[in-house]
């Protein structure tokens, strides 16, 4: 009773899966040490931050949008929640987690209003604020950086502290895919945006809020930028103007080889997770099998491509297969 | 042209920069800055021509930065090979065709969407570079062409003369051939222009080539500019192409742009950063302002056809 | 029960409505006439929420109300089925059906089964096996319209609105939806029915209301109606015969085709039309009409089979080829086939004449004009976007277009579907005298009267494949429709 979309979907996401078995079995092989808790751990750290990220784009790619301005939301972030940390170190951690959260919100707001409300198209708009933000980051900042030691040890615990040998961030990247997962599958507004992004028009004439949906996709992803951030800052302890330069379009490439279409309309967030974690996964695995740590790009570049042809030849399997089961009782 | 078009609007802005700079910033209105400025902008200028053809055809080249890096690795190692200088600079044009040919490829043949494609070949084509060349510098570069790409004829860069005799043809071939219409056209709706006979997979694929070969060219301007070939050149410089197209005018989804919107683009965000360096302003400050006029450049037309479309009373 | 009084809606400089009323009762079936242009779909969208009247009032049950937006609409009780399906391709049919208002249990989850079950209740009251888990994606047009259908049903709407629903089905699924209306109607439900074929209004409606240039003309029952009234109540005057097609001596074959086959949509097709000629190419939607001429004229392949034109064999997959040897197509699906909306009249018509140098704008700009004046079309500027223009004044340069290039083969598919009734007549004498001039044309139409009309002679399909060729004097009704069914004549 599973219907063909659902099919071709577990079919993406199986495929990723296949990928990351091939390449933590191939690596394991070469090198014993890659799959050690040590090795496996430094992995989800590394996708935890990429794999948060993503699961925001994914909410706007889906409404056939994108959001390229998620590096400058981290950056802004991260930093801001630094120099709180750093010059008021009186304010509680939970409160600054929750002012980066709010703070990429409000980034957020300002794209989902730029896009759902002014309808400036996604790409030009975020690429808009991708400047911007990171302008004020830089206003902001003057050139100052923040170390690890201007920040209260127990914020930096967060970063790297393990939870029942998980470590939080993946845990708190985990939790977020579960929870938007849940909420795309199951709740009429998650429907609503796959609705958006496969057909801005019927969308509106099918009574569905449109703007709100588009600009409250916007401002999950911002404010799941927000949390990245302060991750980030948590994570590595350094911060200045320029955290998380050029990260966007690594998010971008995680969910595309996650299978979410850019055009809208489909792909889940498991899939866009998966992707991150393949991504980080192949970083582990070509300095594990110390492979010129240069050539992780190409490979990346590569590994996009080979993602977005094999959704086209899903397309044209499905397509098919359609062709031959217009009716229900046809075989 | 009608006033009401935001073309018009950015030479305006572009005239009211530049004298607000002239009078307000010392050190901005003089031949030597001048000539700084515009060859600054060199490599911006040449691959928007091409940027500006594609996403009038309603699609986009999102590699082109990392093509002209591959083509500096690609230099970088030729040359320590100990090959002759006039040898590789055609094979630089040859690379990044080859480059842009991949990318028309993917998108014509497999009819993939070309911000996927693009976004996986910038990677690709940017690590490909690493590979080639490692983090070295190849900066021994033959003295008579590092010299050729900062000469000025008075005071006009002779890169900018290169530059301008490219824009007018580009503006040519956009806007008064059959091609350029042929272009418009199937931006603005691929479907009804193959009904009419017009070849949309050709046109889109060399378009895609010249966008490659364009940014070998700017490959070329770069190193010797900088006199230095390393495998990170020219890293982000494609989101300042496409912001400069956007912010000319050219519609993001096709069909719609004009190349002399695209050059006063260019210009005014060239004079902008210009003059926040020379008035002390944080060089970063150039973000925000380029951001908000991106943002400014949909938002103004969009607000007027809202305001326009208040119902007669 | 729902009622428009005095309701004004202009976009612009243009008044779409002018002080239109109209009631709705329940019980009842009201047709709402007009040509194009007339302010229909406006009508139907204000009814929809879509758009808001600047002035005049929306009464419920006699109480005003304002739609904000389709969600209040449909609110209401109003459910419409538009003219061009509004689905979302990538969805399943069952989430389309009930997007925007799904079961829920408990969490506010979407309840999956009690949606799925509905639907398939829902496609066996309509009498159609879809399967409810595949997406929309590729769905025939037909198909997609009993979605629609579906839909609207699933609304337990009190006014259902249907705007031009059968343009795309053939007669049984067009009988199977006037079922369904019937017995809505007879519910209590009622009926805004929008519709250029006057046979449905006068088989489905009580009464009709027309509309003239965004004005009311008239409230009518239609029984004591002719159809000639109505077109007149239309149009504003007389209309001359409706299908003036010359007698022609048929001259030379201009387009052999032979045994043409592309695997799965058509198989096996061979006619020829001569010079002079008008052929008609009819059929159930479906039957593969529009596939052969797309695979004549070169927008999709062939895999078996040729085409010559004049004489000379034609290179498959290549419209600029087919163009070279002399073909010309105007396309069933003009908004989206046969025009750049963006761009102005003058480069539409320009845009099959195309060359790679330099233009000369004067020639453009004389090439447009001989053309919008010979085919009458009404238009301000010709610089002015061709959105501006009716659909009638589009078809019309979708046919400049291709006529400019003086082609020796005409294939023209659908060439009046959706525009009114005094431009219909205006293009069915444009292909009369152009035949006449010695063109040869291909005509596609799934309306009997114009095949009837036009045509020399009328090829039928049936399921891919073609199953007769009756010359002008044997054309009856019958026996097309027998053809076309796979019924022996």
């Amino acid at each position: 009773m599973t219907g063909l979309v659902d099919r071709v979907g577990r079919v993406r996401e199986l495929g990723i899966v296949v990928a990351l078995a091939a390449l933590f079995g191939v690596t394991g092989v070469v090198n014993p040490a890659f799959l050690s808790p040590a090795s496996i751990r430094d992995i989800l750290l590394n996708s935890a931050i990429i794999a948060t990220l993503a699961v925001g784009q994914t909410l706007v790619v889906v409404t056939r949008n994108v959001d390229l301005s998620v590096s400058s939301v981290v950056g802004i972030s991260a930093f801001g929640g630094a120099l709180i940390l750093a010059d008021h170190p009186g304010v509680p951690i939970p409160v600054v987690v929750a002012g980066c959260v709010l703070l990429g919100a409000a980034c957020g707001a300002v794209n989902g209003l730029l896009v759902g409300v002014a309808k400036v198209p996604a790409l030009v708009a975020t690429l808009g604020t991708l400047y911007a933000f990171r302008g004020v980051d830089y206003a902001w900042a003057g050139g100052r950086q923040v170390n690890a030691a201007d920040m209260p040890e127990g914020f930096l615990r967060l970063g790297s502290a393990d939870v029942l040998g998980v470590p939080l961030p993946a845990l708190v990247a985990l939790t977020v895919v579960l929870a938007v997962g849940w909420v795309l599958r199951n709740l009429p507004q998650g429907r609503e945006l796959y609705a958006i992004g496969s057909s801005p028009d019927a969308a509106v004439l099918a009574g569905i809020a449109v703007k709100r949906r588009v600009v409250s996709a916007f401002v999950v992803s911002g404010a799941l930028a927000g949390l990245a951030g302060v991750i980030w800052a948590a994570r590595f302890g350094t911060v200045d103007a320029t955290v998380a330069t050029g990260k966007e379009l690594d998010v971008i490439a995680a969910v595309v080889v996650g299978g979410v279409a850019i055009f809208g309309g489909s792909g889940t967030v498991y899939g866009a997770a998966l992707g991150a974690l393949l991504l980080s996964g192949i970083t582990s695995a070509l300095a594990v099998l110390r492979v010129d740590a240069l050539a992780q790009t190409a490979v990346n570049g590569a590994l996009i491509l080979a993602a977005i042809m094999l959704d086209r030849l899903l397309a044209l399997r499905m397509a098919r297969a359609l062709r031959k089961r217009r009716y229900r009782d046809a075989r | 042209m009608r006033v009401d078009r935001w073309e018009t609007l950015v030479v305006a802005l572009l005239a009211a920069v530049t004298v607000a700079a002239s009078l307000g910033v010392d050190g901005f209105a003089n031949g030597s800055n001048v000539g700084f400025l515009l060859l600054d902008v060199t490599e911006i200028a040449l691959m928007a021509l091409t940027m500006t053809l594609v996403i009038v055809a309603a699609e986009i080249d999102l590699s082109v930065a990392s093509t002209l890096g591959l083509c500096c690795a690609v230099l970088g190692r030729l040359w320590t090979a100990g090959l002759p200088i006039e040898t590789i600079m055609p094979i630089c044009l040859v690379v990044g065709a080859l480059a842009g040919a991949l990318n028309g490829l993917l998108v014509t043949r497999l009819g993939l969407p070309s911000l996927a494609v693009t976004i996986g070949t910038f990677a690709l084509y940017r690590g490909l570079a690493y590979v080639i060349l490692g983090d070295q510098a190849v900066a021994d570069l033959p003295p008579a062409y590092t010299s050729l790409a900062t000469q000025s004829v008075g005071p006009i860069p002779l890169m900018t003369l290169l530059v301008a005799a490219l824009a007018v043809a580009a503006g040519i071939l956009l806007h008064a051939t059959g091609l350029g219409r042929a272009i418009t056209a199937l931006g603005a709706n691929e479907e009804a222009a193959y009904f009419a006979g017009i070849r949309v997979k050709r046109i889109k694929f060399w378009l895609f080539v010249a966008s490659g070969a364009m940014a070998g060219l700017a490959s070329l301007v770069f190193t010797f500019r900088y006199a230095s070939a390393r495998a990170d050149n020219g890293v982000g410089l494609e989101l300042a192409v496409v912001a400069a197209v956007l912010l000319g005018g050219v519609s993001i989804f096709g069909g719609r742009g004009t190349l002399p919107g695209v050059v006063a683009a260019v210009l005014l965000l060239a004079v902008v950063r210009n003059a926040l360096i020379l008035a002390d302003v944080a060089n970063e400050v150039l973000n925000f302002v380029t951001g908000l006029l991106l943002v400014a450049s949909v938002l103004a037309p969009n607000l007027k056809v809202r305001l326009e479309r208040k119902p007669v009373q | 029960m729902l009622a428009l009084r005095e309701v004004s809606k202009s976009f612009g400089a243009v008044r779409a409505l002018r002080g239109v009323s109209l009631d709705l009762t329940p019980g009842e079936a009201h047709a709402l006439a007009g040509e194009n242009g007339a302010g229909k779909s406006t009508l139907v969208k204000i009814l929809s929420g879509v758009h808001r009247p600047d002035e005049g009032t929306l009464l419920l049950d006699g109480e005003p109300v304002e739609f904000h937006g389709p969600a209040d609409a449909q609110a209401a009780g109003v459910a419409v089925i538009y003219q061009e399906p509004t689905l979302f391709p990538d969805l399943s049919v069952t989430e389309n059906i009930f997007m925007g208002r799904q079961p829920r249990r408990s969490l506010g989850r979407v309840d999956r089964r009690a949606m799925r079950a509905r639907a398939l209740d829902l496609f066996a009251r309509l009498g159609v096996p879809l399967d409810p888990d595949r997406p929309a994606r590729g769905l025939s047009i037909a198909d997609q319209q009993l979605v629609e259908i579906a839909k609207a049903l699933s609304r337990d709407a009190r006014v259902l609105v249907m705007d031009e629903p059968t343009a795309a089905l053939s007669g049984p699924e067009v009988e199977r939806l006037f079922g369904v209306a019937r017995s809505l109607r007879d519910q209590g439900c009622a009926v805004l029915f929008v519709s250029h074929r006057l046979d449905e209004m006068f088989a489905l409606c009580r009464r009709v209301t027309t509309l003239r240039d965004g004005a009311l003309v008239a409230t009518d029952v239609l029984a004591d109606l002719t159809p000639d009234d109505l077109v007149r109540r239309m149009v504003g005057r007389d209309l001359a015969a409706l299908f003036p097609k010359q007698d022609t001596a048929p001259g030379e074959v201009a387009l052999k085709v032979d045994r043409l086959t592309r695997e799965g949509v058509f198989t096996d097709v061979s006619f020829e039309v001569r010079s002079g000629e008008i052929v008609a190419l009819a059929g159930l939607v479906g039957a593969g009409r529009s596939e052969v001429a797309r695979a004549v004229f070169g927008v999709d392949r062939r895999d078996a089979g040729s085409v010559h034109v004049g004489g000379r064999p034609l290179r498959p997959g290549s419209p600029t080829a087919a163009m070279a040897a002399g073909l010309a197509l105007v396309p069933e699906d003009r908004r989206q086939q046969g025009l750049v909306m963006d761009l102005s009249i003058e480069r539409n018509i320009g845009l099959t004449g195309l060359k790679w140098g330099l233009l000369s704008r004067a020639a453009e700009r004389a090439r447009a004009t001989d053309w919008a004046i010979r085919l009458q079309v009404k238009y301000a500027n010709l610089t002015d976007a061709v959105t501006v223009l009716s659909g009638g004044n589009q078809q019309k340069v979708v046919l400049a277009k291709w006529l400019a290039r003086r082609p020796r083969v005409l294939i023209v598919d659908e060439p009046t579907r959706g525009i009114d009734v005094g431009t219909k007549a205006e293009v069915h004498r444009l292909l009369s005298e152009l035949a006449a001039e010695g063109l040869a044309v291909l005509m596609i139409s799934s309306e009997l009267p114009e095949v009837l009309g036009m045509a020399d002679r009328v090829l039928v399909m049936h399921e891919g494949r073609l199953v007769a060729d009756v010359p002008r004097a044997e054309a009856t009704e019958e026996r097309i429709v027998a053809a076309a069914t796979g019924r022996p004549a």
